[in-house]
């Protein structure tokens, strides 16, 4: 579990986070949503420690992220795997490289064990036969599959995903999806998701922050979110002419 | 003020950069490909600046020296000295901060605006390190050599214009060479180098890092890189030249 209790953060005077304080469950994918720039990568980011928050403190099970220290940070992050918004695969590394990168670092699996474990973390993905291809020769989607493929590949405890299916078509998102949820179910991994996709919250939304303007603003769960009367959650929902028609009937 | 923060912050790096490694393995396997990078690859250009240059300070010594009283050697003597003390290591190493320098800082400042940095961050890596120790240090090994062939070169090219011209023979060229030859002149090129390298990696491994915002920054930290190295090289050039001649 982790646990964000009381984090604020500012940037030169404004303010983004507002005193937020919320949990995120083992085995579960827990998402977080809101409109764009109400603040889901700030808070990713300082729940990972890459922004340091202003006030309050984050736990990962108990221990305290927040406060210790750098090598105790360390430590905690190689159990971390994250996937960034923009992707953000190493451009001097071919894709096996990238995905095989984590796993050099910090276990002694031999070459082949690698290379075995790299290609079942890229097929998850839909992605074979691209093993030699640098980052610059990739699609959009594709790179964010390979740095999926990467975030997953040394099992991670706890799984990080900024916007994992932006720039994915429905059918390639759902892939992405279900296999996020399979992970974090079978390894029972504590995932975190920035989204605002409706089709994510519907399918996976184990459960719900949403962020409005910087506040926690309403939790709930995939089937709460449809019939919440929260006038801020029902216009971030029903933003479309297709889900008002859906709630229509 | 805003200097005295900007040291503050290049040390607090530092110390950051020479941190103990995750795994030795990939720093040494990183060294390699940096020794590649940063040195095979100035090869080219130090060879080809070193041979004319050589040849420019030969022709005019000997323009210099156009006087029945001074002997020909020193010809070979004066070019010697100017190669081995400063041309080789100093200007060199200036030629370098320009390649090296803003090679390292586009580097690392692309890696910082694409979030390459914070993703080796987050997989528990010290970044400083992964990225700058290795650059460091290959540039530390790779100099030497780098100037010890550009000295070589230098002094070749000087020899073949004074003896193409006819400015010099190759008797009194060579004897000048030779003549008052003190080993230390080349231990004091190498300790320059070094501490030149040093510089050069360093200083530009932290405009890279500190790089905020996006592609235009990436530009103005390379430019600052190479500024600022250059700057560095000069000021230790002074000193080092005060501490060691002295
Ligand atoms: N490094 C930064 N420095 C200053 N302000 C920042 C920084 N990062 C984010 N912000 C500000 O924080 C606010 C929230 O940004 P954030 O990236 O968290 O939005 P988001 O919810 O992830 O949006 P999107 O869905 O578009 O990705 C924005 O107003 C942004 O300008
Ligand atoms: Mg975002």
């Amino acid at each position: 579990m982790i646990e964000a209790i009381n984090v604020s953060k500012s940037f030169n005077n404004h303010e983004v986070l507002k005193n937020i304080s919320v949990k995120f469950e083992k085995g579960k994918t827990n998402l977080i949503i809101g409109q764009s720039g109400s603040g889901k990568t700030v808070l990713m980011k300082c729940l990972v420690g890459l922004f340091p928050i202003d006030k309050g403190s984050i736990n990962f099970d108990g221990r305290s992220f927040s406060t210790i220290s750098y090598e105790e940070k360390k430590k905690v992050r190689q159990e971390i795997g994250m996937l960034f918004q923009g992707g953000a695969l190493f451009d001097s590394m071919n894709v096996e490289e990238n995905v095989v990168f984590p796993l050099s670092m910090f276990t002694e699996m031999s070459n082949n064990e690698k290379i075995e474990r790299a290609n079942f973390c890229l097929k998850r993905v839909n992605l074979e036969n691209v093993n030699k291809l640098f980052p610059s020769e990739l699609s959009g989607g594709m790179k964010k599959r390979v740095a999926i493929a990467r975030a997953i590949s040394a099992n991670p405890k706890y799984l990080f995903c900024d916007e994992p299916n932006s720039g994915l078509d429905p059918a390639t998102s759902i892939v992405i999806d279900n296999l996020i949820s399979e992970i974090t179910q079978e390894y029972q991994i504590t995932t975190v998701i920035n989204t605002h996709d409706m089709n994510s919250v519907i399918e996976i939304g184990d459960k719900i922050a949403f962020i409005y303007k910087g506040n926690l603003w309403w939790e709930g769960d995939k089937n709460s979110i449809l019939h919440t009367d929260n006038k801020e959650i029902n216009d971030f929902v029903y933003a479309t002419e297709l889900t008002r028609r859906l709630k229509g009937k | 003020m805003k200097i005295l923060s900007e040291v503050g912050r290049y040390l607090v790096l530092m110390k950051q950069v020479f941190r103990k490694p995750e795994k030795q393995s990939i720093y040494r396997k990183q060294l390699w490909l940096e020794m590649d990078n940063l040195g095979l690859d100035s090869l080219g250009i130090v060879a080809i600046i070193s041979i004319f240059m050589g040849a420019v300070v030969t022709i005019q010594m000997a323009f210099n020296v156009d006087s029945p009283l001074i002997p020909l050697y020193t010809i070979g003597f004066a070019t010697r000295k100017s190669v081995i003390l400063e041309f080789s290591p100093t200007i060199v190493s200036l030629i370098l901060a320009g390649k090296v320098g803003s090679r390292i800082a586009s580097e690392i400042g692309t890696m910082r605006v694409t979030e390459q940095i914070d993703a080796l961050e987050i997989m528990g890596i010290n970044p400083a390190a992964f990225l700058i120790l290795p650059k460091i240090i290959a540039s530390i090994i790779i100099y030497p050599f780098l100037i010890l062939v550009s000295m070589f070169l230098a002094i070749s090219g000087g020899w073949l214009a004074g003896s193409l011209t006819g400015l010099v023979a190759t008797n009194d060229y060579v004897y000048g060479l030779q003549y008052q030859f003190k080993m230390f002149d080349i231990t004091y090129a190498l300790i320059k180098t070094v501490v030149f390298a040093f510089l050069t990696a360093s200083v530009s491994g932290y405009y890279g890092y500190y790089t905020s915002g996006g592609a235009l920054e990436v530009g103005r930290s390379s430019t600052k890189a190479v500024v600022n190295s250059s700057i560095m090289i000069i000021l230790f050039n002074l000193i080092l030249t005060q501490l060691l001649l002295a």
